[in-house]
This record gives structure tokens, C-alpha cells and sequence, in this order.
């Protein structure tokens, strides 16, 4: 049922402005916002062991705490295995957790699951689109499950393929389409209950760049709308472009949460200087770097080494008679915390 | 604007809805109602099927009642020893009625269901929904009933077209195949919702499904099978449905006989939702 007692608050969405010539991501927290958005999702101590026969139970999760607010783009970020996809599962209300508390518009998803999932919007890892189905009627499926009348999803189907920018090919089956229309169509299609949540599972694995930054900008346009969005992802630069806040996972745990620009302060130096010796070259020049940079990490292909000023670090490096084949001064990234928070890379 | 419109109180910073508006139009969410839903979905998936079903429920039983009625029955029907010294068509007729149900339900709750949990992912897909584990299996069941049911329909046509139905009663012997079938759709379903990979239907296919259709009194009086196998026929469900039938188109049911037979298949189609309900929510929600 749908009881308005827990949905009576005020709700206070940031006011996307007008229309959609926003600045680019990554936005800053507005410091000067009013009191704080309500907490749409709050999760504490939360677990969740899968029992092996004969061994000890797989811990995917190991207790992890975190709030998302109304309005806010919040990323679980992390290699696979380090439990998003499990975390999401569990907010999407079907996985109930083993242990801890996790709460979602104040419901608690084991007594109020359908309740809950009514007011979510989902995008599952792979698609799982009805491929032999029209365009249009995938979306109509769908809405029948929230009980929308036909003429609400007649309606919605037309402005959400619009939205995706999938109109013309509303008749069409699902079959043909490429890997980028089908991620857009799964992304209209869990917007036709008009969630206060959307839920995205590694949105943009597996498409191009070209696809990848056509997801983001519907997004973004989301996010302008006021719409709450939770993100899985291990791509740094997608957590980047698009997160208010996120955590940092691994191995089931939150290794570190905050927004991108501070965990980036927190972990990592400004810049980031990347160098290439040649083969067989580079463990006698990483020990020749030792106190060029404030952190040196030695990868398989490249030495990286962490510094505020990369120039004033590569003049350095110069200095020492060394000479890279390739140097290559950037900001550094969330790939960097990663690296630091766990020593590994996020390569799957 | 953006082309999302009215989406989340839109882009031109008009009021967000209430939560209470969201979602527009749900009615409250009751265990009819999303079966319902899960119905219609179906529905919809089958309108690129249907077509070809349709075929096959004509001319499948078609053939059978003409092989084995005109054809195999003159042989029988000859010297016939048949309990009440019916032709063979009238007494092999109500038997493949309710082994055509049972078919039919392997045909309907075994690729598809386990190709919505593998292949297709629509059962995936509605668990993130207000649907839950039980309305995805009892929507997807009523669904494969109906469809039996028509097949059924059809069959029981033929069945009059080649007068083999002696009795008023006879008209009971549609829903009674309808039974049978639900009392092998819900168990199926229970069972291959928690299967891994495909060779488990095609075993349930040989073991069971064949079997019972041999064995279970569809083509020959269980009587003829040696005394220490009775109880054995007894206890399968094709035996129940297919003596319920049977007694109903012949004339020669009794309430008692009825009652225990309609019983077991009741009960047996309730274990199966029963268990259906586990071992769905285990698949979708675990």
C-alpha cells in the first residue's frame, strides 16, 4: 500500500536550474545548501556471507556503513570481486543481507521489498532486454509491473526513447541493436515508474568511448533532474565524471569514501608523473628515483612517481642523468587512490 | 526542456512530485495484482509464439486419435477385453487427453523457465520490481495453463468429433485435464528454477515424462501391469489424472474414486507452489 506517512517529508531536491547548460561534472558539494538533503538510504554494519559446502562461509561483504541523500550521484568503486554488485544487490531489495542494518526511504527491505522496489529504477550489469521483443514493448512489459495504466506508459515509452535517443527505432526489435542503444534502452527502461532512485551496475562495461560518453551525458542530464543515482563501476574516470561521493571498495570492505576531488587530496599528490625506461631498464632507475617524489610506485610497464609539481619532479628525474623513453605529466586520477589505498591496479 | 519532460519535475525547475504521486497510477500492490502483471507479461511474450502453438494443437492430436482410434483401435477394439467393452478410441481418447497435459506442462515449465532465469532474464528483471518470487512463478504458471488449457480445448473437440465422450459428465474431463496439467506445471517449475544447467530437463524429459506416458494406464488398462507395480501406479500423478478422465467421459466416475483423484492432484500442485515458493525466492532473491 501506498500510505503517504513516510513520504509525507519535505523533499528537498537541488534546484537543477534552467534547462540542461549546466557546468560539466565532476559538481562540487554546494557548500552554501540548505540543511541537508534526507538520507534516502542508510546502511550500517551491513554484510552478506554465501555458504560454501564444506568450507567457510564467501564473505562478499564485511560490514560496510554509508548514507546516500536525495539528489546526490553516489559510486561504489572497486575491482571486481570487491562486492558492489552484491552491495547493489542488496539495495535493489533482492538480497537480504546476512547481518547489519540497511534501510531505504526508511523501509526496511526485508518486510517492505515490494514497497521499496516500487520506487526504484534498476539497470542491471547485463541488460537482460526481451531481444525478441520491440523496442517499445520492453519498456511496456516493464511498466505493467508497477501497475501503470496503459495510457501513463504509452506516454512514458514515447519521452523516455526520446530521452535515450531511441525514437525512431521504437518498433524495432531488440536484436539488431548495438551494445550502447541496448545500455540506453535498459537505462529507459528503468525510468518508466519515474524512480527516486536509479541503480546502475557498471553502466558503461563493455561499450566504446564514443557509447560510454553518450551514457554519461543522459546521466548527467538525470542527475540535473534531481534524480538520486547509485553507480557501481571500476572505471575511475566514469566515478570521476559523474559521482558526488563515493566509496572505495575492496575486498568487501570500504577502503575510503568522500568525493572524488577529496579522496584524490586525502590519497594522492596533485600530479602524477609517468615514466617509461626501456626494457630491462627500469628497476635500476626506480631505485635511482628513490626521493624525487614524495611516492614512487613501480608498475610492470611504467614508474609512477607522486608529486605536486611533475615538472619540477621530471627536471629532477633529468638531473639524475636519467632518460625516460616516455614522460608524461597528468592530474592525478582516482586510479592513483586505488593504487595507493590498495597497492594494486584496477585491471580486472 | 529536456526531452524527458515532466521527468522528475523536469529541467525547467517546476515542483518534483511527491513521493505519494510516484509512481503515477500504481494501484496498491496485492498478491491478484501482481500475478496479474506477471501474466500479462507473458501474454505479450507469447504473442510471437502463438501462432505456431496453435498449429500444433491441431494437428498433433489430430494424428493421435486418428493413429490410434482408427487405426491401432480396429486392431484392439476386434477382441477388445476393455473395462466396460468400450471401442479402443473411446478409452485410449481420455488417456491422452491427460498425458497431453502433461506434456504440455514439461513443454511449458522447463526451457522457459530456466531460460528466464539464464538466458532471457526476464525473471531477473521483474525481481527488481514489486514482483515477487511467487508472483513471478504463479503469473508464469497461470499463464502456461491457459495455454494448456487450449490445446486441451482443442483435443477435447476431436474427442467428441470421433464420439468418444458417453457421458454429461464428460464435459468435466476439460477442467480435470486442466488439473492434471497444474499438478505437473507448479512441482516442474519448483524443480527447474533451482536447476544449473540444462541436462537436468532432458533427464526429467526421459525419466519421468516418458514413463509416466507409457505407464500410467494411458494406452492399456493399468490392470494388465503385474500386481507388485500397482501401488507403484497408484502413486504417480499421470495415473490420477488420466483415471479422472477417463471415468468422466466413460460415465463410470464415482464421487469416492473422484474425490481422492481430484485430492491428490490438488494436493500435489500445492506441494509444488509450496516448494515453488523456496526455491524461486532462492533463485531470484538470495
Amino acid at each position: 500500500m501506498h500510505d503517504t506517512s513516510e513520504t509525507a517529508a519535505p523533499k528537498t531536491l537541488p534546484d537543477p536550474g534552467p534547462g540542461p547548460a549546466a557546468e560539466p561534472p565532476p559538481a562540487a558539494p554546494e557548500p552554501d545548501r540548505p540543511p541537508p538533503a534526507e538520507v534516502l538510504i542508510s546502511a550500517r554494519g551491513l554484510a552478506k556471507q554465501f555458504p560454501k559446502r564444506g568450507a567457510e562461509p564467501f564473505v562478499a561483504v564485511a560490514g560496510i556503513d554509508f548514507d546516500v541523500r536525495r539528489g546526490e550521484v553516489f559510486g561504489f568503486l572497486g575491482p571486481n570481486g570487491a562486492g558492489k554488485s552484491t552491495t547493489m544487490r542488496m539495495i535493489c531489495c533482492v538480497s537480504p543481507a546476512t547481518s547489519g542494518s540497511l534501510s531505504l526511504f526508511g523501509l526496511d527491505p526485508a518486510r517492505h521489498g515490494p514497497r521499496i522496489r516500487s520506487r526504484l529504477g534498476v539497470v542491471p550489469q547485463e541488460d537482460k532486454l526481451d531481444y525478441e521483443m520491440q523496442v517499445r514493448d520492453n519498456l511496456h512489459v516493464y511498466g505493467r509491473y508497477f501497475g501503470l495504466p496503459r495510457s501513463v506508459i504509452r506516454e512514458r515509452t514515447e519521452r523516455l526513447l526520446e530521452f535515450v535517443h531511441l525514437a525512431d527505432r521504437a518498433t524495432d526489435k531488440v536484436e539488431p541493436l548495438s551494445g550502447g542503444m541496448r545500455r540506453r534502452l535498459s537505462i529507459a527502461r528503468s525510468l518508466i515508474n519515474e524512480p527516486e532512485i536509479l541503480i546502475l551496475d557498471e553502466p558503461t562495461t563493455g561499450l566504446d568511448p564514443q557509447a560510454r560518453h553518450v551514457v554519461w551525458d543522459r546521466l548527467y542530464r538525470l542527475k540535473q533532474q534531481g534524480v538520486t543515482i547509485i553507480l557501481t563501476t571500476h572505471y575511475m574516470d566514469e566515478a570521476e565524471q559523474l559521482c558526488d561521493r563515493l566509496v572505495v571498495m575492496d575486498k568487501g570492505r570500504i577502503a575510503a569514501d568522500g568525493s572524488p576531488r577529496s579522496l584524490i587530496d586525502r590519497y594522492c599528490t596533485r600530479e602524477v608523473l609517468e615514466l617509461r625506461f626501456p626494457l630491462g631498464e627500469q628497476d635500476e632507475a626506480a631505485r635511482k628515483l628513490k626521493g624525487v617524489a614524495e611516492r614512487i610506485e613501480s608498475l610492470p610497464d611504467r614508474v609512477l612517481l607522486y608529486a605536486d609539481d611533475g615538472d619540477a619532479a621530471l627536471d629532477s628525474v633529468r638531473g639524475l642523468g636519467l632518460d625516460p623513453v616516455t614522460a608524461l605529466v597528468r592530474r592525478s586520477t582516482l586510479e592513483d587512490v586505488f593504487l595507493t589505498l590498495t597497492g594494486r591496479t584496477l585491471v580486472d | 526542456m529536456s526531452a524527458l519532460g515532466t521527468y522528475a519535475g523536469g529541467a525547467d525547475g517546476a515542483p518534483p512530485p511527491t513521493a505519494a504521486s510516484i509512481p503515477a497510477g500504481t494501484l496498491p500492490i496485492t498478491a491478484p495484482r501482481q500475478v496479474w502483471r506477471q501474466f500479462r507479461y507473458w501474454c505479450t511474450f507469447s504473442r510471437r509464439t502463438w501462432k505456431g502453438t496453435v498449429v500444433s494443437a491441431f494437428v498433433g492430436p489430430l494424428l493421435y486419435l486418428l493413429a490410434l482410434g482408427v487405426g491401432l483401435g480396429k486392431l484392439v477394439s476386434a477382441g477388445s477385453a476393455l473395462p466396460g467393452g468400450v471401442n479402443y478410441v473411446s478409452f485410449v481418447a481420455p488417456g491422452v487427453l491427460a498425458a497431453t497435459a502433461m506434456q504440455a506442462a514439461f513443454n511449458e515449465s522447463t526451457y522457459l523457465v530456466f531460460g528466464s532465469f539464464k538466458w532471457f532474464g526476464n525473471y531477473i528483471v521483474a525481481a527488481y520490481t514489486p514482483q515477487r518470487p511467487q508472483d513471478i512463478m504463479l503469473g508464469h504458471a497461470a499463464l502456461a495453463l491457459v495455454r494448456i488449457t487450449c490445446i486441451e480445448a482443442v483435443f477435447f473437440g476431436f474427442m467428441g468429433v470421433f464420439g468418444t465422450l458417453h457421458s454429461p459428465l464428460a464435459v468435466l474431463a476439460l477442467p480435470a485435464a486442466a488439473l492434471t496439467a497444474a499438478a505437473f506445471v507448479l512441482p516442474l517449475m519448483a524443480l527447474t528454477v533451482t536447476l544449473e544447467s540444462e541436462s537436468g530437463m532432458s533427464t526429467m524429459m526421459r525419466f519421468v515424462a516418458t514413463p509416466l506416458f507409457l505407464f500410467s494406464g494411458t494406452f492399456f488398462p493399468w490392470q494388465q501391469l503385474p500386481g507388485w507395480a500397482h501401488p507403484v501406479v497408484y502413486a504417480t500423478p499421470l495415473w490420477h489424472g488420466v483415471e479422472l478422465c477417463r471415468s468422466l467421459t466413460l460415465g463410470t466416475a464415482t464421487w469416492g474414486g473422484s474425490l481422492v483423484h481430484v485430492g491428490y492432484l490438488v494436493g500435489l500442485a500445492a506441494l509444488g507452489y509450496g516448494v515453488g515458493r523456496i526455491t524461486y525466492r532462492r533463485r531470484l532473491c538470495s
